[in-house]
């Protein structure tokens, strides 16, 4: 329900061009009914949504509605890297954004330095949620002094490993997912693990999917990452970001990538397929890989994360743009989008690991197994990485800093350049991000 | 253009006035103002939207090129020809421009050739004309998103078909989007897949206003149907050609959305830009807000259009083959 996919796509390419075109005019739907002035119990209102997947979230809608039995809600979704350039356009031109927008953790720093452009939660009594939130997530959705609450958060992106087990056995590697934690305390260890895996041959299948996403977990677990606290772009200096840089650059000599962009239409039939042994998991993405990859149930298992925990990759935050119309029920939405049993729910119906932590101990939480997983306890092992997560601060163009890195790697797997001409072709391309 | 017929018949008043009162000479006012003013009113609408849509985005856009011009800053600083100046020592630039001229050669010399031959075999009596015509424009009105989304499955490195093809000759599978050569192709051939049967039209249309009578000698004289074509045919139409190779340089040019969605949304065209076009890299610099520096790429696209459409026209007219 929150990733960071850097210049990749959803399948349904069709389907979410359609979708963000219409995105482009819908603007003035939101304006309906305010004629009025204060709000009347029937007088209409029309709620527009705007997300960058399927967050699960139809029946919340309908539920909404039986309290606000005047407002319709329509959802729209565009692909991740589109939803939110959209939502800059659209906050600079004054047009077009929706009562309802969602904004992924690489994004969010982007859009809080904005006070100004969205409604303070605050004045519509969302401060009181303060005590439910884990610290640092209700603190990534503050104005920059801390005096306007800009966005509730949904979920958190703590960090595991996801494998096949089927390819595991085949190549001879444990298949106890205690075992395969062994297997890899740290990432060194997982690039060692991963020369056997492909010394043992196993046709057509590879290590993992690609080393994007790698490459960003790695980071992620680090105390600093592209930026430091002052928002100053560290990521041409920063030595754990080199070291990120160098693991990902070996892992792809030893052929240990399926050279598979994540979440592109082929990444969806490598998944299929059994193209990757392991794919690094935030907790939503246990949601994507059964959503892209239904017949693989029973195939997968879950371990803890290399690097010993930590990170953070993705999560969400609502946020109400104030061209919004209606901003008491766009607040009272996200109060219900958001609140403890809405999380707990999204957590067992998406993989969504909650922000709120008084959940990690609750029993339908630490209890729950994941069938599709071959019933892996992802409730404990998901809340366990979200306790021992050290938040990382992101900074206003993280996710064009991912890119660049990604492009960069990219460039290694297609043979196209050497680690050290593309890290330097990186560092040149980082001075123009501005 | 618009104003030259109706000025013939402005002079020829239906009767030479004799004895003119107010009246006749009012109805003789309205009927001169009618002959003389209202073609401009007939043909003000297109212009008028030219200029609200054409003429003045191309000016206004000039005028942003020349600023410091970010969305979300409300400052918006002159800098005079900076962004140009900056531009023309931006590698990324001219990799795009490289890129677009690549793709527009690979995609417009095949299809054209490959156009002209499909209109010189339809423009004969053929059993179903209708259905082979209409077939031809099909691949048109296809969606573009659908056209590169099935094409990008075509050219799939693992899966796609054409590399299980080659394999059957014993070629080990190509990564099309990896390479530059290799991703002008596959781009190229989306393009003709979608433009060929279009031109193939135009020709055609052309080509059936050649009198028959010039085949039928000439097939008397013994000339084959290659000789016809190109002696006869292609001489005949060439208005018609120095049109179509124009309009698809100008569309080559401009080509868009083939490369941004078979790179699956990568605004830089493959992780090498080996694929960017002057397009996405405007749109690259649009989506990053620089307005400034993405209205002077167009300012330089607009130039090079501009340019290789005369170039184009000078070269087409020039190879005059004539009638002789």
């Amino acid at each position: 329900m929150s990733k960071l996919r850097p210049g990749m796509v959803t399948p349904l390419l069709a389907v979410v061009l359609a979708v963000g075109v219409t995105a482009c005019g819908s603007g003035g739907s939101t304006g309906t009914g305010a004629s009025s002035g204060a709000t009347q119990p029937a007088e209409k209102i029309k709620l527009t949504v705007a997300l960058f997947s399927d967050f699960h979230f139809a029946p919340l809608y309908e539920e909404f509605k039986k309290t606000h039995p005047n407002v319709e809600i329509v959802e729209r979704r565009a692909q991740f890297n589109d939803h939110h350039k959209n939502l800059t356009t659209q906050l600079a031109t004054g047009a077009g954004a929706a009562d309802v927008e969602a904004v992924e953790a690489g994004y969010i720093a982007t859009f809080t330095p904005l006070p100004d452009k969205f409604y303070n939660l605050n004045d519509y009594g969302l401060g009181k949620r303060q005590a439910d939130y884990l610290d640092w997530k209700w603190k990534q959705g503050l104005s920059a002094d801390g005096s306007k609450l800009l966005g509730l958060g949904t979920d958190v992106g703590g960090l595991a490993m996801c494998y096949r087990t089927d390819l595991f056995k085949k190549a001879g590697l444990p298949t106890d997912r205690a075992e395969v934690s062994q297997l890899w305390p740290t990432w060194e260890a997982y690039l060692e693990a991963g020369k056997k895996f492909i010394a043992a041959g196993v046709k057509g299948a590879k290590w993992f999917d690609g080393p994007g996403e790698n490459f960003r977990a790695i980071v992620d677990q680090a105390p600093v990452g592209f930026y430091d606290d002052q928002n100053t772009l560290v990521a041409g200096t920063n030595p754990d970001v080199k070291k990120a840089f160098d693991l990902s650059a070996q892992m792809i000599q030893a052929d240990e990538s399926a050279k598979l962009a994540a979440f592109s239409p082929p990444w969806n039939t490598g998944l299929t397929k059994g193209s990757f042994a392991t794919i690094i998991c935030p907790s939503w993405k246990t949601g994507s890989i059964k959503d892209a990859a239904p017949t693989t149930s029973g195939k997968w298992d879950v371990a803890a994360v290399p690097g010993g925990g930590g990170g953070n990759q993705g999560g969400t935050h609502l946020m109400a743009p104030k061209q919004g119309k209606h901003p008491k029920e766009a607040a009272e939405l996200i109060d219900l989008l958001t609140n403890k049993d809405t999380q707990l729910k999204l957590f067992t119906d998406a993989g969504a690991l909650p922000s709120i932590p008084a959940l990690y101990d609750d029993p339908t939480i630490t209890g729950f197994t994941n069938p599709f997983f071959s019933d892996a306890p992802t409730g404990k092992i998901f809340t366990d990485a979200a306790k021992a997560l050290k938040p990382q601060h992101v900074g206003p163009k993280a996710g064009d800093v991912l890119t660049t890195f990604g492009n960069a790697l990219q460039r290694i797997e297609q043979g196209k350049q050497t680690p050290d001409e593309s890290w330097a072709q990186a560092l040149k391309d980082l001075e123009r991000i501005k | 253009m618009a104003t030259r017929a109706p000025g013939d018949l402005a002079v020829i008043p239906p009767h030479p006035p004799v004895r003119p009162s107010p009246g006749v000479h009012r109805r003789l006012l309205v009927h001169r103002l009618d002959v003389k003013a209202s073609p401009y009113a007939y043909v003000a609408p297109f212009f008028l939207l030219f200029c609200a849509f054409g003429l003045f985005p191309l000016a206004y856009t000039a005028w942003v090129s020349l600023h410091d011009w970010t969305l979300l800053s409300d400052v918006h600083k002159f800098v005079g020809l900076d962004n140009f100046v900056a531009l023309l020592s931006d590698d990324y630039f001219w990799n795009a421009t490289f890129n677009t001229l690549s793709i527009g050669v690979l995609s417009t010399v095949p299809q054209l050739l490959l156009a002209i031959w499909l209109a010189h075999l339809l423009n004969r009596p053929l059993k179903a004309q209708t259905l082979f015509r209409v077939t031809l424009l099909l691949p048109n009105v296809t969606s573009v998103v659908a056209v590169v989304v099935i094409f990008s499955q075509l050219f799939g490195r693992d899966y796609g078909m054409i590399n299980w093809m080659l394999s059957w000759f014993g070629v080990s599978p190509i990564d099309w989007n990896a390479g530059t050569a290799t991703s002008h192709i596959a781009i190229s051939v989306m393009i003709m897949w979608r433009w060929t049967g279009y031109n193939a039209l135009i020709f055609l249309a052309a080509m059936q206003a050649v009198p028959r009578e010039l085949y039928e000698a000439a097939t008397i004289d013994g000339a084959s149907g290659m000789t016809q074509l190109r002696k006869i045919t292609i001489p005949m139409i060439r208005p018609t050609i120095i049109f179509v190779v124009i309009t698809s340089t100008i569309g080559a040019m401009q080509v868009l959305a083939e490369p941004l969605l078979f790179g699956i949304y990568s605004i830089t065209g493959g992780p090498d830009r080996q694929y960017q076009t002057l397009s996405l890299f405007i749109y690259e610099y649009f989506t990053k807000l620089d307005f400034g520096y993405a209205s002077a790429v167009s300012w330089m696209m607009f130039i090079f259009i501009v340019v290789i459409a005369g170039i184009n026209y000078l070269l087409t007219r020039r190879s005059r083959g004539g009638l002789s």
